[in-house]
């Protein structure tokens, strides 16, 4: 396949930034888009040319790492994939291909394609956790019942990755459905009950002091999300932010 | 709890509360309305008790208006704080491949209802105000008969205020088909009722407007 890439190009954070337009022959459809951007590095390389700067890992899909808005979708036209799981054979010869870092005002970009998500990790750091006592007389987490629907839902909750597509896609860049699968995923559990006023008032209010938007419900999020997170985890999240407001 | 109106779930759950409210309202509003298709006498009667009702007047009546203000001013605030929250956009955004249209265009769908509402306001409200609580004229008649009907079907007669009225409708119709169950999503109601929710948002988000509509045109074709 010979296609066009537009690529957006910006030195460091505080350049301004711009499309860049390359011509990128014989790409494999068996290559995944991220090999095909390792070859485009490799020509720009080969003719002196600065290389593109992406994030990426792990390659499998559940790093959450690689980024990128494809053709005005988060990790491109595919469904329930990253990136880097996204094959070459979902585009056409001779298509024009455009290749932007994911934007919000919260995720800045720090070179090219690689934005900085570090705002995930604070809002993890204000809630996301559990403590557990390990003076010795530790529970087993096995020998708590929990119901199975609960268990599931928990489960599924915790698969999200944080690669940050939910605020790429989303009109308003709201990190809604991210906040809500990490309240949710220790909320549905017994293990999340003791800090659940503090984790989600906590966590709610490091989200907006991000500058995140607010979540208007257009459930772009959920159809983007590479682990398919539910947006019934933002209205769990809303639940259990209105009880612990009335409760602190 | 202070602090509930300056988080962004706190602002979208008021949201949400003042939408259910008016979607409320607009179930009264219709039910009154449909009357002065089926009997003129039924329709001057329920008139006349809710502009003169105590209740209704002095209780009602300012919290609709609060709730009006509030649901625009809010979506209004929350646009302007969303619209921030992306300093740099996209060079290409395909937001079709993953939501509706009128779950994105939601502020311009609310814009043109807001122009029809001060029109709306302009033909109905402001004159039964100066009726009412200007010249003191609480009796609702004129020349020996309720005035209602005959007002209601005076201002249907121009074909521009029915058209404008219809379009009006059609976007009450686009704001409501994504702003009903988002009012629901908003306040955490997403559950095993979600599905049957989601079929009963479509009838009304299209049942009750399309209602509206068949008004408008039934006095314009009607009107003596």
């Amino acid at each position: 396949m010979n296609l066009t890439l537009k690529i957006w190009r910006q030195k460091n954070a505080s350049d301004k930034g711009k499309m860049v337009d390359y011509k990128i022959n014989d790409v494999s459809p068996d290559m995944s888009f991220l090999e095909m951007l390792d070859v485009l590095n490799t020509q720009l390389i080969e003719s002196g040319d600065e290389p593109v700067a992406f994030d990426h890992d792990c390659r499998e899909g559940i790093c959450g790492m690689c980024s990128l808005y494809i053709n005005g979708e988060a990790h491109g036209p595919d469904r329930g994939v990253t990136t880097c799981q996204l094959h070459m054979r979902k585009f056409k010869d001779g298509d024009t291909i455009y290749i932007e870092p994911f934007r919000a005002k919260a995720f800045p970009v720090i070179k090219d394609l690689v934005v900085d998500r570090s705002s995930f990790d604070r809002i993890q750091h204000a809630g996301g956790f559990i403590s557990v006592n390990t003076s010795g007389n530790t529970q087993d987490a096995n020998a708590i019942p929990i119901n199975k629907e609960n268990a599931d839902k928990a489960f599924d909750a915790a698969t999200c990755i944080g690669c940050g597509a939910c605020v790429a896609t989303c009109k308003n860049s709201s990190a809604m459905l991210y906040v809500s699968a990490k309240v949710s995923q220790f909320a549905l559990l017994p293990q999340g009950q003791v800090e659940a006023t503090d984790r989600v008032l906590n966590m709610v209010k490091q989200m907006d002091e991000e500058g995140f938007g607010n979540c208007t419900n257009t459930g772009a999020c959920e159809v983007e999300c590479p682990k398919g997170i539910s947006l019934e985890n933002i209205a769990r999240m809303n639940t259990e932010f209105l009880k612990a407001s009335l409760k602190g | 709890m202070s602090g509930l109106l300056k988080s962004s779930i706190g602002r979208k759950f008021a949201m949400a509360l003042s939408a259910l409210f008016l979607m409320i309202f607009l179930l009264q509003h219709f039910a009154i309305n449909i009357l002065s298709v089926f009997s003129a006498d039924a329709f001057n009667k329920a008139s006349h008790f809710m502009g003169t009702f105590w209740a209704v007047q002095y209780l009602l009546q300012p919290v609709l208006i609060f709730g009006v203000i509030f649901h625009f001013a809010m979506g209004f605030v929350l646009e302007i704080k969303n619209k921030s929250a992306r300093n740099v956009k996209y060079a290409k955004n395909n937001g079709g491949a993953n939501s509706t249209w009128m779950s994105r265009n939601m502020i311009y769908s609310g814009l043109f209802i807001l122009i029809f509402l001060i029109i709306h306001f302009i033909d109905f409200w402001i004159p039964e105000m100066n009726t009412k609580y200007i010249q003191g004229d609480f009796s609702g008649m004129h020349n020996g008969e309720f005035r209602y009907f005959h007002e209601l079907q005076e201002k249907f007669v121009p074909m521009w205020r029915v058209a404008l009225y219809c379009l009006g409708f059609v976007f009450l119709a686009l704001h409501l088909l994504h702003g009903f169950n988002s009012a629901f999503q908003s306040v955490g109601a997403n559950n095993k009722y979600t599905k049957g929710l989601k079929t009963f948002s479509k009838i009304y988000a299209i049942g009750l407007p399309l209602g509206f509509i068949i008004i408008a045109l039934f006095h314009h074709f009607n009107h003596h």
